[in-house]
């Protein structure tokens, strides 16, 4: 028998999908299948379970709640050739899912994540540890603790060098400076990092757990604050699942601010990181002048919403508030003005000797190994991967308006920060072009009802990648689970990689040339 | 370095002159606390309370808001079928003690933090440093905090300084709701700042919990994770403006009294 993904069913992203029509795979055929369509091209975009068998989404069965029963597990393939989704699912009957990280480390961060949400064992994963430290949903635990044994975060192994020589540097869970919260273990020789491993978890808040009964007042908060510097991807890839669910179009001119928005916020953190780049190389002219700089993008989220980070601009069924014409004149000033300044203060780093001398051949992933890991975001673009939702899979006003998709060869830090030099121009052309035509009418639609027993998928490339979210709707049209892939999950482990055979003094510059969010990944 | 040189030069000065001058203008749709204008309110209508994510609005003996809980979002200014809700413009938030965060919901006017007792700021009025620890914190407050280090704002003139050591500070800048698993963590961290100390709580999550209140996960900010430790400063929002967040530094610091400069529109 050819084992294939030949048999998932398929689906664009923003589209919905009845669940009676998501084939349902004997278990060892289901993984052998994405570990086949891995092999062929495909790559993960979303991997989990879900409490409960495959034909009882009911209300009762929500994702949190259960007993030690039936899980059902499902996989979202992400078909960048053919602009399209893939799913399946497989019932698992026991406390165990065949492990595919072997072959495909893509999927290694998921099956730790399914094991510790619903106490399955993936039999023969590597390296199989807690993801965030948090307790199982289903009252079954896959390490075997107990029900009254505190789960203390980055408590246990950590991979380890032994030798004479070999010495352990552990950093964090706080850091010198204002940043979020994680701990790092490097096993290193002299200067030389041998091994990194990064142990994350302390940012956990229980969002995936509280979405689940949703949609309610709640839920577009969550997702403005799931990674609070990617407010508009998040929030619009939830409310493109309520309109995709509920059978409700975004009016076009919605969709268009809602494209400004989403590449306001990709300038504000591509011009604040390149600034932050420098500031780790001690190169201070760039390091200075793109901390305000970044402001001043901030500000022009602002100037749409009244908040520097978007918050309140996307709403289910559109935008919350529109933009005149004196807006558009003020943001077009500021574009200008901006991108002089950006222009100015960026060019320096390209000009400057011992900032290229720092960056070139720092912290490389190469191709094979960006396509191994499943890499996303301009972290996948500057190894080579011509990958980006945008263009891949477009929803909203990406179906109609593309931006042309940034790559460099290199995978080294000097990439990774042209890679978002390149998305500067290509987000400030695109802004521009938006608002020469921007289309009238309408902003905001009302999402009605949601469509039952059904699944929606959404994606929108924030400035890390892309922020995928998955709804499964019970027989009420309530969240029966609710799945959010942050860009940052994807990407952790290209980090720890990338420090491999460098000197640890290195650290900073590979951790800013990435900059991944810790509560995107814990959530 | 000749372009270096000129593009410092085209760069100029861009540190704000506040408080020496006015703050710099915030944005015209900016979202300062929501007022009430309470003799449109229809009987019996609750439909700005029932609208609140986070249930900072009370009707209940008084109408009043929360303003450590209130996520400064437009979901009670949108639900009010008679429009009689709008969002002040004034950036000044922050308080001295929690309970001055529960406000009339009709009375507007801005929350004015007061100084330090005497001899605190003797200690930190002219040079405080600051550890932060983000604790479940989204990355907004934490970046909105950076802010002020920048050029912009060069919190460094007023002699307040983020420190890597809590070793080196005089005071915990907290973030976030708390999480269960940052617990023992800011613990040590606070625990191994030399007394006296001062903690700030900056933003809804870090006063209240904010989007994340009653979550099993959290300690629904500072109150929960230590009932018997008292903050020196609330600054509410979600993020908090950069401005909103000086102001607050300022106040605490007796470095700006009373009113202040007034809100410019």
């Amino acid at each position: 028998m050819i084992v294939s993904v030949a048999d998932f069913a398929s689906l664009t992203n923003g589209t919905s999908l009845p669940l009676s029509k998501i084939p349902t795979l004997p278990l060892e055929y289901f993984t052998n299948a994405l570990t086949a369509g891995i092999a062929a091209g495909l790559r993960i975009s979303s991997y989990f379970g879900m409490a409960g068998g495959p034909d009882a989404a009911g209300a009762a069965a929500g994702g949190a709640s259960s007993g030690g029963g039936a899980v059902t597990l499902y996989a979202l393939l992400a078909d960048d050739e053919q602009n399209r989704l893939l799913v399946a699912r497989a019932k698992v009957e026991g406390d165990s899912f065949p492990s595919i990280a072997v072959a495909c480390p893509q999927a290694q961060l998921f099956e730790r994540e399914i094991a510790e949400q619903y106490g399955l064992i993936p039999a023969g994963h590597p390296w199989f540890k807690p993801v965030r430290y948090q307790r199982s949903w289903t009252g079954r635990d896959a390490w075997g603790r107990k029900a009254d044994e505190p789960i203390l975060p980055a408590v246990g192994d950590f991979y380890r060098v032994e030798g004479e020589q070999v010495h352990e540097v552990a950093v964090g869970p706080v850091h010198a400076g204002v940043i979020e919260p994680g701990h790092f273990r490097f096993q290193c020789h002299g200067e030389q990092v041998f091994h990194l491993e990064i142990a994350l978890g302390y940012q956990h808040r229980g969002i995936e757990r509280s979405l689940i009964g949703g949609p309610d007042k709640r839920s577009l908060h969550y997702a403005e604050t799931m990674a609070g510097d990617s407010t508009i991807a998040h929030a619009t890839s939830y409310c493109q699942i309520l309109e995709s669910l509920s059978g409700c179009r975004a009016p076009a001119r919605a969709q268009a601010l809602r494209g400004i928005a989403l590449e306001l916020e990709r300038l504000a953190n591509h011009v604040g990181d390149l600034g932050a780049l420098a500031g780790d190389v001690a190169y201070l002219p760039t390091a200075n002048f793109c901390g305000r700089i970044r402001g001043d993008f901030l500000n022009m989220s602002a100037l749409f919403c009244g908040n520097r980070f978007g918050r309140g601009f996307v709403a289910p069924g559109g935008i919350l508030f529109d933009c005149d014409a004196a807006r558009i004149d003020e943001l077009k000033l500021r574009l200008d003005a901006a991108e002089t300044d950006t222009s100015i203060a960026v060019n320096l780093l390209w000009d400057t000797q011992s900032v290229l001398a720092r960056f070139e051949d720092t912290g490389m992933i190469d191709m094979a190994t960006a396509t191994e890991l499943g890499l996303v975001g301009p972290a996948a673009r500057a190894s080579g991967l011509s990958r980006d939702s945008r263009r891949d899979q477009p929803a909203g006003i990406w179906r109609f308006a593309q931006v042309p998709v940034s790559t460099c060869e290199t995978g080294d830090v000097f990439a990774r920060a042209y890679v978002r030099w390149m998305e500067i121009k290509q987000s400030i052309q695109f802004i521009r072009d938006r608002m020469k035509d921007l289309p009238g009418g309408e902003i905001r639609a009302r999402p009605e009802n949601l469509a039952a027993d059904s699944l929606s998928v959404s994606l929108n490339e924030g400035w890390r990648g892309e922020a995928c979210h998955v709804a499964i709707t019970d027989a009420g049209g309530r969240f029966a689970r609710y799945k959010v892939v942050d860009p940052s999950f994807h990407n952790w482990p290209a980090l720890a990689r990338s420090l491999r055979d460098q000197e640890i003094s290195d650290f900073p510059i590979c951790n800013k040339s990435f900059n991944l969010s810790y509560c995107g990944h814990d959530l | 370095m000749l372009k270096a040189v000129i593009a410092r030069l085209r760069q100029g000065h861009r540190t704000i002159k506040f408080p020496s001058a006015p703050p710099p203008s915030l944005p015209d749709r900016f979202r300062g606390r929501p007022v009430l204008d309470g003799a449109r309110c229809r009987e019996g209508c609750r439909a700005c309370a029932d609208a609140c994510p986070t249930g900072a609005i009370s009707l209940e003996g008084g109408r009043r808001i929360d303003l450590g809980k209130c996520l400064f979002c437009a979901d009670c200014v949108a639900a009010c079928p008679e429009g009689a809700l709008v969002h002040a413009a004034d950036y000044r938030l922050s308080a001295s003690r929690r309970e001055d965060l529960d406000v009339e919901l009709e009375k507007s006017g801005p929350l004015l933090a007061s100084a330090l007792e005497k001899k605190m700021k003797h200690l930190f009025g002219r040079s405080l440093k600051l550890r932060q620890v983000s604790a479940g914190g989204c990355n907004a407050c934490e970046a909105d905090v950076n802010v002020l280090g920048t050029i912009g704002w060069d919190l460094g003139r007023f002699g307040i300084q983020m420190v890597a050591s809590p070793r080196h500070a005089d005071g915990l800048l907290l973030t976030g709701p708390v999480t269960k698993n940052m617990e023992l963590a800011l613990r040590k961290t606070w625990n191994a700042i030399a007394e006296p100390k001062l903690l700030i709580a900056v933003g809804s999550c870090a006063i209240s919990g904010g989007p994340y209140i009653g979550h099993a996960e959290t300690d629904d900010g500072i109150n929960g994770f230590a009932p018997d430790l008292k903050a020196d400063l609330f600054v509410p929002g979600c993020p908090p403006h950069p401005l909103t967040i000086l102001d607050g530094l300022l106040r605490l610091l007796g470095r700006i009294e009373g009113e202040g400069w007034p809100p410019k529109r």
